[in-house]
């Protein structure tokens, strides 16, 4: 039994690039930290931005969905759709669908379940934050993870069962004018998890007829159930939980995008999450599995990442107050210019004149080479990899985490842009140095987000030969 | 580039110019009033009702001509404002040129003022219209613009980075030496090369010695029909070339662009030099007054301007041809660097110092016998930005 005509086609994970040291947090705070380091999102990173990068791994190759679906407990925005930055940042059809599922972990399932009901595209992504010294802050996690539904038919997997519990109990919660999370003694909310999590995992095997699941993950804001996530259920081949620790909606998302990462073709992956009831989805991986994993597995994401320190972090949250440079706070964005120039600010698009082929970034309408009028393509260059040509680094400058980097960057194919540097210090950059845009929020001046597309090192050879 | 140009047709006749500094106590309209003030008591021969109309230049302390007719109480008399970044001083000095020369007005004052001391904040405010905040100049502030140059050099030239930062030390050693010879400088004392190198880091490898002075300050200057001129001084200073060039601001765009040259320089230099019938300014230039706002900027200008070959300015610098007793005398009053950068003001400032030079009033910084006085005001950053030349002289024809 099929319960959907559509498949997963196409995914991907984003893990950002900053990792926080248990070490480093323990001894700020003169506590016991754990062990293995925190995934964190930079200042100018949220769950938007996270969103559009992990939808930007997933969508190449593929048609443009014709609905957006995304989920996370951290929205930038109440009262405006953020899924609406993300169709803009992507390039989507106007006539696509795009909607939020914010709040609760759970919203990330619903997304998936929206996306494979309807077909499109299902983003989870969040930001977690908690209390300096909260297991949140020491446990939890940030990242994002897309997942493009489409004909079953050319899915690397496909959905042979989704079931559902529900049930009402104090475990997590949050009012909506904190920043931190709370939880109840972890124990009580365990005892409630665990027969539903056997009881919908029972119901997904018996719904699709199969007796054991190839692989099992297992997900959850409650900690005791992911301490015991690889024992709560029997898997044949492998059995886990969360990737990175708690990570919201993007936990589920995570989970599965790191086992379609291992998994061969032609098995089985049960997705259990555990969060205000408990859902189970069975997948099975097709042939087409092996050949379009994501570009980069979540496992090798994880490898990677620089070292931030503690203060910084704290700071970047918001949690520490520290003394800004002495320069005026940038003005907002404003709206209109915002919306006219939305090809530019959000999909990073430019003009190509189709007379000599000058790029322009931002576009223009006079071209600066041959100067005909009106006679320009769009050019879209989010994808587009580009050469360090000089760059700078402004301790004058306002930013939220100073100093600020600009390097004047030529794009391959032609476009020459000056960008802010993202994750990056100084000492990695030189005239030559290999960069890739990426899409971030600048700043935020009374309350709005600027966004807007910055430059990220690859890990390709620097032009003069030497790696990055 | 096509221009008629009005060599020799108006001269200046009087001048002011405030202190430039931090004048906490002195308002925009205080220094509006001393300026102009200091300019009309020189000038006996023409009383305040006699000027005709005024252009006043400001980047951004006041809006409209009443930024000047009311605190001056003027009586009914038409005022233009004009802005263009940093070049604003001389963007009203270059229009009430004009306006005398069309034979509209016969008695034009020049204004410029900058009150930057107010704001609370160190460096430039920029007010920019509402946007879509996607423009880098909305980050990147002006010294980490124009730090842009100094890598961007030393590749161009192979010029190892020890030497170019050796030039750069050398331009803020030299006009801060002018400027304590200046009693109307900002900065009036010699900073030892020591000192500009171990200074706190701005942007790029500039340290604060690397940066013009922020300040407040005003500055003005009477134009009359060169005819006239005798008539209220015997030392009148004649206008032989004006050229201002606003960019496409390609470069900010264009790969082949390197940051090691204006070409708004270059071609509002080359206006000026024909309109003036300058054929070789290395040797014609007495003295000239450039738009130092960061010591790598007056490196390059040296190219720009033809006062050096290209990729050779740095050793130029470095020999002292650019001193007070060098072959081309840069900034002698001290510059923005020194004098202070109050930037509707500076483009006046500049010619200031030629009026003095040629009056031998300079004092200290006197020149033998200058000839012709180029000013250069530059407003933007590499990449895109407005240039102004001037060449001024003392004598006609």
């Amino acid at each position: 039994m099929n319960p959907s005509p559509y498949g997963i086609v196409s995914y991907a994970a984003y893990l950002p690039r900053h990792r926080l040291q248990p070490e480093e947090l323990g001894t700020a705070l003169g506590i016991k930290a754990g062990r293995g380091a925190r995934i964190a999102a930079s200042f100018d990173e949220d769950s938007t931005t996270m969103g559009v990068e992990a939808a930007h791994r997933a969508l190449p190759g593929h048609g443009a969905p014709d609905a957006l679906y995304f989920a996370t407990t951290s929205p930038a925005y109440l009262d405006k759709t953020n899924a609406a930055a993300l169709h803009a940042a992507l390039g989507l059809p106007h006539d696509a669908f795009a909607a939020d599922l914010a709040g609760s972990a759970r919203s990330g399932i619903a997304a998936l379940r929206a996306a494979w009901r309807g077909g499109g595209l299902a983003v989870l992504s969040d930001v977690r934050t908690g209390r300096p010294g909260s297991a949140d802050e020491r446990d939890g996690g940030d990242g994002a993870a897309a997942f493009l539904f489409g004909d079953a038919g050319s899915a690397v997997a496909e959905i042979l069962a989704h079931t559902s519990a529900t049930a009402e109990f104090l475990d997590r919660w949050r009012v909506p004018e904190n920043r931190a999370g709370e939880q109840w003694e972890e124990r009580f909310g365990l005892e409630r998890y665990l027969p539903l999590i056997e009881d919908v995992g029972q119901r997904a095997l018996k719904a699709a007829g199969a007796g054991q699941a190839d692989h099992v993950v297992l997900v959850s804001p409650n900690s005791a159930v992911r301490k015991r996530a690889t024992k709560v259920f029997s898997a044949r081949l492998s059995a886990g939980g969360s990737p990175i620790g708690h990570a919201g909606t993007a936990d589920a998302g995570l989970a599965l995008a790191d086992a379609l990462d291992r998994a061969g073709a032609d098995e089985t992956i049960l997705l259990l999450s555990a969060a205000d009831g408990c859902d189970a989805v069975l997948l099975r991986t097709t042939d087409r599995l092996p050949a379009a994993r994501q570009p980069e597995p979540v496992a090798q994401q994880l490898a990677g990442g620089r070292d931030v320190p503690y203060a910084t972090y704290l700071t970047w949250r918001g949690w520490l107050d520290r003394e800004p440079p002495r320069r005026p706070e940038p003005e907002r964005p404003a709206g209109p210019p915002s919306a006219r120039g939305r090809g530019w600010k959000f999909a990073f698009t430019g003009s190509r004149c189709q007379r000599c082929a000058f790029v322009h970034l931002p576009p223009a309408r006079v071209c600066k080479e041959c100067a005909a009028v009106d006679a320009m393509t769009p050019v879209a260059l989010a994808g587009a990899r580009g050469t360090v040509a000089t760059y700078t680094v402004d301790r004058l400058a306002y930013s939220p985490s100073p100093p600020l980097i600009d390097a004047v960057v030529d794009f391959d194919g032609g476009g020459r842009c000056t960008l802010e540097i993202a994750d990056g210090a100084a000492d990695q950059l030189a005239v030559g140095t290999r960069v890739e845009p990426v899409f971030r929020r600048l700043h935020t001046a009374q309350g709005v987000h600027n966004y807007f597309w910055k430059v990220r090192t690859t890990k390709e050879a620097s032009v003069d030969g030497s790696t990055a | 580039m096509s221009s008629n140009g009005i060599r020799d047709r108006v001269a200046v006749v009087g001048m002011g110019c405030t202190r430039f500094g931090e004048h906490w106590d002195r308002s925009a309209d205080d220094l509006l009033l001393d300026a102009t003030r200091e300019c009309l008591a020189a000038t006996p021969a023409l009383a305040a009702e006699d000027v005709d109309a005024y252009w006043l230049g400001t980047l951004g302390s006041g809006q409209s001509g009443m930024t000047l007719s009311r605190p001056l109480s003027l009586d009914y008399k038409p005022v233009t404002r004009v802005e263009n970044y940093c070049a604003t001083g001389s963007e009203a000095f270059r229009n009430a040129c004009y306006a005398v020369a069309s034979g509209a007005y016969d008695r034009v004052m020049a204004v410029g003022v900058e009150k930057l001391k107010d704001s609370g904040f160190s460096g430039l405010l920029r007010s920019d219209p509402p946007g879509d905040g996607t423009a880098p100049e909305l980050s990147l502030t002006a010294p980490a613009a124009f730090s842009l140059l100094d890598p961007a050099y030393c590749d161009r030239y192979g010029v190892e980075p020890a030497a170019m930062r050796e030039a750069m030390t050398h331009v803020a050693w030299k006009n801060h030496a002018n400027g304590a010879l200046n009693p109307k400088a900002q900065f009036r004392s010699a900073v030892s090369k020591e000192k500009i190198e171990r200074a706190p880091l701005v942007a790029g490898r500039l340290g604060v010695f690397d940066c013009s002075g922020v300040s407040d300050g005003a500055a003005c200057a009477l134009i009359v029909r060169a005819e006239d001129a005798l008539r209220y001084t015997d030392r009148p200073m004649y206008v032989k070339g004006l050229s201002l060039v606003a960019g496409p601001a390609r470069g900010a765009m264009d790969p082949g662009y390197d940051y090691t040259t204006f070409p708004e320089v270059v071609r509002s230099a080359a206006d000026a030099y024909r309109q003036a019938g300058i054929s070789d300014p290395r040797s014609q230039i007495s003295l000239a007054e450039v738009h130092d706002c960061f010591t790598p900027t007056e490196v390059v200008l040296m190219e720009d301007l033809g006062f050096a070959e290209r990729g050779q300015a740095w050793k130029d610098v470095l020999d002292g041809a650019f001193q007070l007793d060098g072959r081309l005398p840069v900034n002698p009053d001290g510059g923005l660097k020194s004098f202070g950068h109050p930037v509707g003001a500076s483009g006046l400032r500049m010619l200031y110092e030629c009026w003095l030079q040629f009056r031998a009033e300079a004092g200290e910084r006197q020149l033998a016998d200058p000839t012709l006085g180029l000013t250069h005001n530059l407003g933007g950053r590499p990449g895109g930005c407005v240039s102004f030349v001037s060449v001024v002289g003392p004598d006609l024809g």
